[in-house]
């Protein structure tokens, strides 16, 4: 994929200069890629100068940050407190169920992937998912296998 | 714009989820389609989030009429009725000049000071903030105040910072100034990771200009030269609206080099968390922003004398921010009217779980916990009864009802055990469990650690440990002493409000609910019906007509029968989901 190496290239070579560049330059990295493979990771410690453990420290630090490659879509399941309270935790079963997949893991046609995340700031709409920018509200197990289906 | 129908749709993310875009297209094609005379406009959240999607009808005369729950399919007859032939839908109407709603109690006791544009203007306009006195503030303190000056007025209106902890702003802008060191830097915290709190993400994605202007007066006053936006990854509208209003502010002289004529330069750029919620301490936040893990250090030195890359640092929350060019317009004297003797002006709540009537209030300091939930909110849904009220998130606690008169106030909510916080306030009815509740609470600080300290990383794991025990039924009694004594030493022994403030949760349901802890672990009984490994559930044959619902949706077909003859659940197979409670038509499924 030479374009995605050159548009890494691209970054490398905007932020190398820059003091404290390494947690936009992981951010815009894992945009291109998707995810933080072992030669990105090698690659960006190398360019900025930065011992390649540290840049895995902060990588590991931030719960954005993924070491896997995503599916398509990124179906994020939110536990805030507000979703909590109305019934996040049988969303998320029945999704997992629907998907044939655990929280965290990516579907076998590589379609889906499902996250926990901790709060989307939704909560008057609880409970809510958010699937790649769009977020749903209001939701019951059964309108999340509808939405999933248009995906 | 004279003559002209103005439509206005709320398109903050809880208007956009709830498919306010579907909707802002449908009344696009139905004007386009009508040849209608009318400007099709989007605004922020208005704080109604229950009643989205609102859509604002402006008349050629300018009389506003305020809708609710519109959906796509409810557009053509909106604009037949309203805009061709000049009636208003009556029962649509959430709020209107004349009209009697049940929504007016929602506004009628609010204050609104941050949120004094939101759900009013365009986010995506520096002309509509203009309008509304934008800018105004910023003006008068470069032309007519000296920092000093600035730094007294905020001093005098007794804000208090409102990401939670509640320190003088006025006095934290006092130290910055103090330090001579240069560059000085000022930080706005927008990493709003409590569950439960949306308050920020609204401010910032429907009057991003608020923050920028707040930031600026803040600057000026501390003599700060550059600024940071710190946002939360998970708020991509509010980063977009805030690139936006940067750059409109940039275009007009406002922001960037000698800043409307005056001496005063200032730059801002945008920081994108990457989803860490104890970046939200401004330690950790700076360590951050420095490209490292963000781990919180001792204080002191403050970041006042030596923060971002060793200067002179201040950081502010974004609703302290907001407050800011309002104090300045009205006199510190406006906002110190408004409250309780130590806490000053407003403040914003988002109020959400079993409530009526969810979204974001702004009141005056000082009005009762029981005012908010049942007089603006509209009490519990489906009329259940009120349990407990979670205030601050993972470092607050639960409220019991009869603390519901409790005023909002610092102090008054800090006797109670819980803390004022950033503003969340999650309302809790009797399916709620306060065991799972403080569980999940623990289950979140325990994850979101960061640590460094060892009672923090450890105490709150081992204290997970016990209360998942006692939900699964597994408890004992002597678990709640331990519980206690974990609490006290990760509370003393934590470097930071994380650690000082995760056993909260935990030390406020244990004071309030310790019943709910003993009939786990004594009667291996869930009293809210909540905790699965407690229940089981049964067919009440009385009741059940056979219609086999229940086994369609059972997934590992625990639940089993002939047509037209009584169900019943294989208790082996059983795992306790509640597909079958949810979907029986008939009441027929017993859960104890």
């Amino acid at each position: 994929m030479p374009d995605k190496e050159q548009a890494l290239e691209t970054v490398l070579t905007e932020y190398q200069k820059e003091k404290g560049s390494l947690i936009p330059v992981l951010q815009q990295a894992q945009a291109i890629q998707g995810y933080l493979s072992k030669p990105v990771m090698s690659r960006i410690a190398e360019r900025l100068g930065i011992y390649e453990s540290d840049v895995y420290g902060v990588a590991t630090f931030y719960t954005q940050f993924r070491f896997t490659p995503l599916g398509k879509n990124i179906v994020k399941v939110c536990h805030g407190t507000a979703c909590h309270v109305n019934g996040a935790e049988g969303i998320s079963d029945s999704l997992c169920r629907h998907l044939k997949v655990k929280e965290g893991e990516t579907t076998e046609d590589g379609k889906f992937t499902t996250e926990r995340v901790a709060c989307l700031g939704c909560c008057s709409l609880a409970p809510v998912v958010m699937i790649n920018e769009e977020t749903y509200g209001r939701l019951t197990s059964d309108k999340v296998k509808k939405i999933l289906d248009r995906y | 714009m004279e003559n002209k129908w103005r439509v206005v749709v709320g398109l903050g993310s809880c208007g956009v989820a709830s498919d306010g875009r579907g909707v802002y297209k449908a009344l696009e094609e139905g004007i386009a389609q009508r040849k209608l005379s009318a400007e099709m406009e989007e605004t922020g959240c208005l704080g109604m989030c229950y009643n989205e999607v609102l859509v604002d009808v402006i008349d050629p005369q300018g009389r506003r009429t305020l809708y609710k729950e519109v959906t796509p399919e409810k557009t053509d007859r909106l604009l037949d009725e309203h805009l061709l032939e000049g009636k208003p839908i009556t029962e649509w109407i959430a709020r209107a000049e004349g009209v009697v709603t049940d929504d007016d109690a929602f506004l009628k006791d609010q204050k609104r000071i941050v949120l004094r544009n939101c759900g009013l203007i365009s986010p995506e306009s520096i002309e509509e903030y203009q309008a509304r006195d934008g800018y105004q503030a910023l003006k008068r303190v470069l032309k007519e105040m000296t920092p000093a000056q600035v730094i007294s007025e905020v001093l005098d209106s007794g804000l208090r910072g409102r990401g939670g902890a509640g320190f003088p702003t006025g006095l934290k802008w006092r130290l910055a100034a103090q330090s001579d060191t240069k560059p000085k830097y000022f930080i706005c915290n927008a990493d709003e990771g409590d569950p439960g709190a949306f308050m920020d993400r609204s401010v910032l994605e429907g009057d991003p200009h608020s923050v920028i202007e707040g930031m600026l007066i803040g600057a000026y006053a501390i003599g700060a030269g550059v600024g940071y936006i710190y946002v939360r990854a998970e708020y991509p509208l509010a980063v977009a609206r805030l690139k936006i209003a940067i750059k409109q502010a940039k275009d007009q002289g406002i922001l960037g080099q000698n800043i409307l004529g005056s001496n005063f330069s200032f730059d801002l750029k945008i920081k994108e968390g990457a989803g860490a919620f104890v970046c939200g301490e401004e330690t950790a936040l700076i360590a951050s922003i420095e490209g490292k893990r963000g781990m919180p250090r001792l204080r002191p030195p403050f970041p006042a004398v030596s923060g971002l890359w060793g200067k002179p640092t201040n950081i502010n929350n974004v609703e302290t921010l907001a407050n800011i060019p309002w104090i300045i317009l009205n006199g510190a004297g406006a906002f110190a009217s408004l409250g309780t003797e130590k806490s000053k002006g407003s403040k914003v709540f988002a109020l959400a779980g079993k409530i009526k009537r969810g979204g974001l209030v702004e009141v005056p300091m000082g009005l009762s916990l029981r005012e908010i939930i049942f007089d603006i909110g509209g009490g519990i849904k489906e009329d259940r009864e009120f349990k407990a009220v979670q205030l601050g998130g993972p470092s607050g606690g639960c409220i019991p009802a009869y603390l519901l008169d409790t005023p909002i106030d610092y102090e008054a909510i800090t006797a109670t055990g819980a803390i004022m916080g950033s503003g969340g306030m999650v309302v809790m009815d009797e399916t709620t469990c306060m065991v799972d509740i403080a569980r999940f609470f623990l289950n979140f600080t325990q994850a979101e650690s960061c640590g460094k300290c060892t009672f923090c990383r450890l105490g709150t794991k081992r204290m997970l440990e016990i209360l998942e025990r006692i939900c699964q039924g597994e408890g004992r009694i002597e678990d709640l002493k331990l519980l206690e004594e974990l609490s006290e030493s990760v509370k003393t022994t934590s470097l930071c409000g994380l650690g000082q403030t995760a056993p909260n949760p935990v030390l406020t349901t244990l004071r309030y609910f310790r019943e709910e802890y003993e009939a786990h672990i004594i009667e291996k009984r869930c009293p809210a019906r909540s905790c699965r490994p407690l229940l089981t559930f049964t067919v009440i044959e009385e009741l059940c007509t056979g219609c086999g619902l229940c086994a369609k949706v059972c997934p590992v077909e625990a639940a089993k029968g002939k047509k037209k003859e009584p169900y019943s659940i294989d208790q082996t197979l059983c795992t306790k989901c509640g597909q079958c409670l949810a979907k029986c038509k008939f009441e027929a499924i017993r859960v104890e």
